[in-house]
């Protein structure tokens, strides 16, 4: 079986597929990876299904030795990867030759690199998925991020080398963004016109409080006058939940099942991988939109992955 | 079915409300449609998230839309009445009240001009009703609590609450499963292991017993006080 020698573990690497769906009752998220779009391209340059699971490396990369070499692809954001001190392109399918060290660094662009093999990592599937759930320590390697002298064994796959490459046109409209794109969230109406008027036209900092779970925001508060008490009920991806006065956070792919505090808002469905790649400092704004335009784009989305020009051969 | 409401909550999912009160009958009513939805899948539907008197339904928004799901609950909630649903099961839960298990319970019991024993006995007097598992993996929200025992929640919640640490907040109890931040005001601790990810539940029913989670919406839970011998002795074992 070939294996990955992790040499050093990066800020925060685990193994991520598409996530669990299906055990809200048990109070069970879906983690996942944060930029499902990279993860799925990056597997399909590798001649892998969609759903595969591939490592998600977090702000700073880490450095893994291929002893019996493997055929990877890396997509999301630039970590100034190497191949053995040689420079490595995103968004293309790369083989590496027994015994070479892909190394990544720092950020040059988003918060998440994936790093896709060809085979997938094999973990043991739990509640049907390889994602690791951090906060509650389940999936993936034992349920926690990579360590320094983790060995990875790599699924098994036909061996077989095609170049492949991200067309430039997709990449361009699949870039991660700034402006997200929401729909109304189930407590709005609770907010007075002037909040959220305040909303959508203020700019909001990603605060340091921002991981796989939700993202802290700063910026204009939000005033609200509710009248009505707020019962705990389910919440949903990417829910803008504003606390008593306190500035909003996106609830995110590790979120909690439910909640108590209302939702202003809710990012849409083809905006939720962009969220996956905010730093902190990043500078968001809020954009509303309406649920047939919100369906309309993931349509859109879909049929771009869908298309026959999406990956050059 | 007089008072359901649905609320679209994102583009790939909707909120059902049975009110918007915390009674047994929404709670049955969240139970049922539960039920009903797990026993008889509707298609494109990924994921529900019951809670006190809704329940969050995601779905493939590729392949539904917010009124398709609609025009299909409508046939579920015609039909809720006929969802029979099993006897609760009752689980008791051995807590050590107090000291470094505990270490909330001596204000709580000053809060309401109590002794701590008699905070115990009045936590542990109760049997309390599963409404949903809902936060983290197997965190139950249980009620109602004795009225002379609601306490509003910590103003400043800490950043890691141990697990089986047995809260209270509002009118609700709870065990922490895992060590997560949280605002609840802690009376002590329970030995047990709440959520067990070790155990296999892939085809597991979860509104039945033997799934990951200790509890199950549904439930009945009382408290039975321990030693801090007897806490030490179950930890081990």
């Amino acid at each position: 079986m070939r294996q990955i020698h992790v040499l050093a573990p990066g800020l925060l690497t685990t193994v991520q597929d598409l996530g669990r769906e299906g055990f809200g009752p048990m109070g069970v998220s879906p983690s996942g990876a944060a930029d499902p779009i990279s993860l799925r391209l990056g597997n399909r340059l590798v001649g892998n299904d969609d759903a595969t699971a591939a490592l998600e490396m977090t702000w700073v990369g880490g450095a893994f030795l291929f002893p019996q070499g493997a055929v990877v692809a890396l997509t999301g954001s630039d970590f100034a990867a190497t191949l053995d001190g040689v420079p490595v392109e995103l968004w293309t399918s790369l083989k590496i030759s027994p015994n070479q060290t892909l190394r990544l660094g720092q950020t040059r662009s988003g918060a998440r690199c994936y790093l896709c093999v060809q085979g997938g990592i094999a973990v043991q599937s739990f509640l049907g998925s390889a994602s690791t759930h951090i906060l509650s320590a389940l999936g993936g390697i034992e349920g926690r991020k990579l360590r320094k002298g983790d060995v990875l064994d790599i699924g098994d796959a036909p061996e077989m080398f095609q170049k492949r490459k991200l067309a430039e046109h997709a990449k361009e409209r699949l870039a991660p963004r700034k402006v997200l794109r929401v729909t109304p969230g189930p407590q709005s109406g609770w907010f007075p016109q002037s909040s959220l008027h305040l909303f959508y036209r203020s700019r909001y900092r990603v605060t340091e409080e921002a991981n796989r779970m939700g993202l802290r925001l700063e910026g204009e508060l939000i005033p609200a006058n509710f009248h009505e008490e707020m019962i705990t009920e389910g919440v949903s991806l990417g829910a803008i939940q504003v606390p008593d006065g306190g500035p909003p956070i996106i609830l995110f792919v590790e979120q909690q099942t439910t909640g108590g505090y209302p939702k202003i808002a809710n990012v849409i469905s083809v905006d939720l991988p962009s969220i996956g790649q905010l730093l902190p400092r990043d500078e968001i704004q809020f954009e509303l939109v309406g649920w047939e335009s919100a369906r309309h784009m993931l349509r859109q989305q879909e049929a771009l992955l869908g298309s026959k020009e999406l990956i050059l051969e | 079915m007089t008072d359901v409401q649905f609320q679209p909550a994102s583009d790939q999912s909707l909120l059902v409300y049975f009110g918007q009160r915390i009674t047994l009958d929404a709670h049955r009513h969240v139970m049922q449609l539960l039920r009903l939805i797990e026993s008889q899948p509707i298609a494109g539907v990924r994921n529900l998230h019951p809670a006190y008197c809704s329940l969050l339904i995601k779905f493939e928004p590729l392949q539904l839309g917010h009124d398709d799901l609609e025009a299909i609950l409508l046939r579920y909630l015609g039909r809720l009445e006929e969802v029979r649903l099993p006897e609760p099961r009752k689980i008791e839960i051995p807590v050590c009240y107090g000291g470094e298990h505990g270490p909330d319970l001596a204000e709580v019991a000053s809060l309401h001009a109590m002794t701590s024993a008699q905070v115990v006995e009045l936590h542990a007097s109760a049997t309390y009703e599963v409404y949903f598992l809902g936060f983290v993996p197997g965190f139950a929200y249980l009620g109602e609590l004795p009225a002379a025992l609601v306490t509003p929640r910590l103003a400043t919640p800490r950043r890691s609450v141990p697990p089986g640490s047995v809260g209270i907040a509002g009118s609700q109890t709870g065990v922490y499963p895992s060590p997560t931040p949280g605002g609840w005001r802690l009376l002590g601790r329970t030995p047990l292991q709440m959520f067990h990810p070790k155990r296999k539940v892939m085809d597991q029913d979860v509104l039945s017993g033997d799934a990951m989670s200790l509890l199950a919406i549904g439930d009945h839970v009382s408290f039975i006080p321990i030693s801090t011998e007897r806490f030490a002795a179950l930890e081990k074992a």
